[in-house]
């Protein structure tokens, strides 16, 4: 009965997001304030019905109910609770109910805020994102629906594909979509644009703060993904350019220049066209991510089912979608204003070779993920695509962006000056003098390329450190001042700052990777194994039991002479219900470095294939990640306030006093 | 129309261009697993690779008078640990000959890859820089090729080998090699 609730809440879903595109897309016309105030509501009620459905499907799956076909073929009883809820989206049907609830929220969200905003665009917005919407309550309703009932119900369901069962990858798909899905509202605002025919700074200021959001959470999403990846496959890679990983990284880069493009429409009105180009182009890219995945066109190792039917259906609404608002940008945007001119070398400049620079990445990492479909169209096969062509293609891409990522900040508005940005950056080039020569001394002169990428790294950070020592006047002016300046500046400022701090973090880990010692062997119990320094000893082997797994564990000690560094257990897991094998690695980390243990496969005279590893800096690739979105909360934090102070401010007539520069 | 909007319309002229090319993945029939070789029923290309780990160089002359299959991989490559258990479970069975190469790969990662998932082949060409690949027409890694007993490519797969395609498709084929 309840599941059945949750099928007509999402029916009616259905029938609130028609009347929702209809009252907002009638009222902005007809400039007629209570159509656009109903559309607000209607919104509001799309939310609530879709958020009922999804806690139907919830309870179902909370209780086991494998009377629901659903549950019954992705869930089972013998489970942890955890992964009961888990598998609500760790499935296709269950993940687009996700999706569209998502999508609510941040729907319901534009409304909640939509009193601070002109009401027609928030109208527009609002009938835009009930459109896309429609499409995907359809999508769900007509090929991928969840609340089908199974007669006679089953005794036992099927289970979660046990390389899901993990408390990373739990939280990994939500966070993804809140990514992806967020983009839907930058998408929103553009057209709504469009159709407007005005892009403004206030319009910019408006869009921004969801594009942060979104940001965050896919900058979070996709950095729980490769560590999820780094820890499960046991093969302590972290990015394996996987057309689901490309499909998420592609939105991340195109939204990583929206971002930095909207800071020039807002502050310089200009760059507009290539701005709402953007805004089409990231959403676009998270619906083509959605599409890679879910219509079976390319072969992964993610656990969704192959079904041409949904495959066609989303390519419909992804020619709707996209087709229809680049038809919409190629009629309107010509007529959008051309605003102010700049120097190449300035501020603007720097942020549109950022741009030029991300698009690119983004368009190789398009071409490497659907080469296997393009193939067939050019006639002869004569590439090879993986992992090698990324390293060619991105690799060479990001470091003249990491070099200008330092620059940038330092230029500007307008006419910028090179070298006496380089000048004020003496002190980025000491840092990367010092790191690199530290990096090739600890590494007893390891691999160019990671002491090169380590120098890069604090390039990056340096920069951003000099950046922000300038703009509080730091060793310059008095302590006072210095403190004056430091709580005056805007947090979006410090917003950047983070956010680049948190880049270099990042690349000091990737670019480290080279520095990483593995040993591998056939031990035998008590034998010991050296690695990087340190001593392995293999303590012993016994069985383990899951709640829906058996395992092997090994008992290893690591040690630092004769001083014990950590106990590690890692084991290989077998789940009866799906036969399936899962290595679960065991890893000791103490930030800066982490030792990694994989047990393999045993011989028959009682010896383990053991793999161990050292990774230097590993987990600053995740921690940066971290310090990214960070940087992007903090960024949003002032957003919010700022957004509001700017509407007050513009109603006195006044503009609003700024001393910041993102 | 003037000119000055001819720019504005190239995105949208890349995205139809790249519509009408996706749609054809999705016409009714069309499996990206299922992609004929322009290959089928035509000789296998020649070769002739290093071993893996120092092992006898690996040519199709070793193929002579067995039904063979050729599987492509590297342990970069994700799908090739999905199929990995279907591989290993092939060989335990002795259902297959199957030998491996190892495309575009560093051997020792190849071998590090080859201890945790297992080891299916009876031998292991290194196909460092994908010539081999190339000359097979493989899309990329993993994809499996049937030999016949006069040395001619009679069956492909493009992707991971599963349960399904084993019974449905593998042992169908070598029933009908096995009899003519």
């Amino acid at each position: 009965m309840i599941i059945e609730l949750g099928h007509f809440a999402l029916i009616l879903a259905l029938a609130v997001a028609l009347l929702q595109a209809g009252l907002t897309l009638t009222g902005a016309a007809r400039n007629d304030l209570n159509l656009m105030a109903a559309g607000r509501l209607a919104a509001m009620a799309q939310f609530a019905l879709i958020a009922l459905a999804f806690a139907t499907l919830v309870h179902a799956y909370f209780v086991s109910d494998f009377s629901v076909a659903n549950v019954a073929e992705n869930s089972s009883s013998a489970k942890p609770l955890l992964y009961k809820l888990t598998s609500v989206w760790g499935n296709h049907e269950g993940s687009m109910v996700l999706w569209v609830l998502i999508l609510a929220v941040y729907g319901a969200a534009v409304a909640w805020f939509g009193d601070a905003m002109p009401p027609r665009l928030c109208a527009r917005v609002l009938g835009v994102k009930a459109l896309i919407a429609i499409g995907f309550l359809l999508f769900i309703l007509l090929t991928s629906n969840p609340f089908l009932r199974l007669s006679p119900a089953p005794e036992e369901g099927m289970g979660l594909n046990p390389i899901l069962q993990d408390p990373g990858l739990a939280f990994h798909p939500p966070f993804l979509y809140l990514g992806y899905v967020g983009n839907s509202v930058a998408f929103a605002f553009a057209v709504a644009a469009l159709i407007d025919g005005r892009v403004d700074a206030a319009w910019a200021r408006w869009v921004r703060p969801w594009t942060l959001a979104s940001w965050c959470c896919l900058t979070l999403g996709i950095a729980m993904g490769s560590w999820w990846a780094y820890y499960t496959l046991g093969w302590g890679g972290w990015w394996f350019w996987d057309p689901v990983e490309n499909a998420s990284l592609m939105p991340w880069l195109a939204g990583t220049a929206l971002l930095h493009s909207a800071i020039v429409v807002e502050r310089r009105d200009t760059l507009k066209s290539w701005t709402i180009l953007l805004a089409i182009l990231t959403f676009s890219l998270s619906l083509v991510g959605t599409f890679l995945v879910r219509s079976g066109v390319l072969t992964s190792v993610h656990a969704f089912a192959h079904d041409p039917r949904r495959g066609i259906f989303i390519l419909v609404l992804l020619c709707i979608a996209i087709g229809g608002s680049l038809a919409l940008y190629a009629w309107r945007a010509p007529t959008l204003e051309p605003g102010g001119v700049f120097a190449p070398i300035s501020r603007e400049g720097a942020l549109l070779l950022n741009n030029l620079i991300l698009a690119s990445c983004c368009a190789t990492v398009f071409i490497g993920t659907l080469y296997p479909l393009f193939l067939d169209a050019v006639g002869g096969p004569k590439l090879s695509v993986g992992y090698p062509f990324f390293d060619r293609t991105f690799v060479p891409l990001m470091i003249p962006l990491l070099l200008a990522v330092g620059i940038g900040p330092l230029l500007a508005w307008k006419r910028g000056d090179v070298l006496g940005a380089l000048q004020r950056l003496w002190a980025a080039f000491a840092a990367v003098i010092a790191a690199m020569l530290i990096a090739f001394y600890l590494s007893h002169g390891g691999p160019v390329l990671s002491v090169l990428g380590i120098g890069i790294a604090a390039w990056v950070g340096g920069a951003a450190m000099v950046e922000l020592a300038d703009r509080l006047r730091l060793f310059r002016a008095p302590w006072a001042e210095v403190a004056r300046r430091a709580l005056a500046q805007p947090r979006a400022s410090y917003g950047m700052t983070l956010a680049h701090f948190g880049l270099a973090v990042t690349v000091a880990g990737i670019a480290a990777s080279g520095f990483e010692q593995q040993s591998i062997a056939l031990l035998h119990l008590g034998q010991t194994l050296p690695v990087a320094g340190y001593m392995l000893r293999f303590d012993g082997i016994g069985k383990h039991e899951g709640v829906n797994f058996t395992a092997d564990r090994g008992d290893f000690t690591l040690l630092d002479g004769t001083r014990v560094v950590a106990q590690l257990a890692p084991e290989r897991r077998f789940f009866p219900l799906q036969q399936q094998t899962v290595s679960k690695t065991a890893i000791h980390t103490n930030l800066l470095a982490d030792f990694y243990l994989a047990l393999g496969d045993p011989d028959d005279k009682g010896g383990w294939a053991v793999r161990a590893y050292w990774k230097p800096l590993v987990p600053f690739i995740w921690i940066g990640g971290v310090i990214m979105a960070f940087g992007g909360a903090v960024s949003l934090s002032d957003r919010r306030w700022r957004v509001g102070v700017a509407a007050r401010r513009a109603a006195k007539g006044a503009l609003p006093v700024d001393g910041s520069r993102v | 129309m003037s000119w000055r909007r001819a720019p504005y319309l190239l995105p949208l002229i890349a995205f139809v261009a790249l519509a009408v090319y996706l749609s054809r993945g999705l016409a009714p029939g069309y499996n990206p697993e299922l992609l004929p070789s322009a290959l089928i029923d035509k000789p296998a290309p020649s070769f002739d690779l290093a071993g893996l780990k120092g092992e006898a160089r690996l040519s199709n002359q070793a193929f002579a008078d067995e039904i063979v299959f050729v599987n492509f991989f590297a342990s970069w490559c994700v799908p090739c640990r999905a199929e990995s258990p279907v591989l290993m479970d092939l060989a335990r069975r002795d259902v297959i000959v199957l030998y491996g190469i190892d495309y575009k790969d560093k051997p020792e990662d190849a071998e590090k890859f080859l201890q945790q998932y297992g080891d299916p082949y009876r031998r292991i060409g290194v196909d460092e820089n994908g010539r081999t690949a190339i000359d097979f027409g493989a899309y990329g890694v993993p994809e499996t090729y049937a030999i016949d007993r006069t040395g001619r490519i009679r069956w492909r797969h493009v992707g991971p080998l599963t349960a399904d395609v084993v019974t449905k498709e593998i042992l169908p084929l070598l029933r009908e090699l096995g009899a003519s």
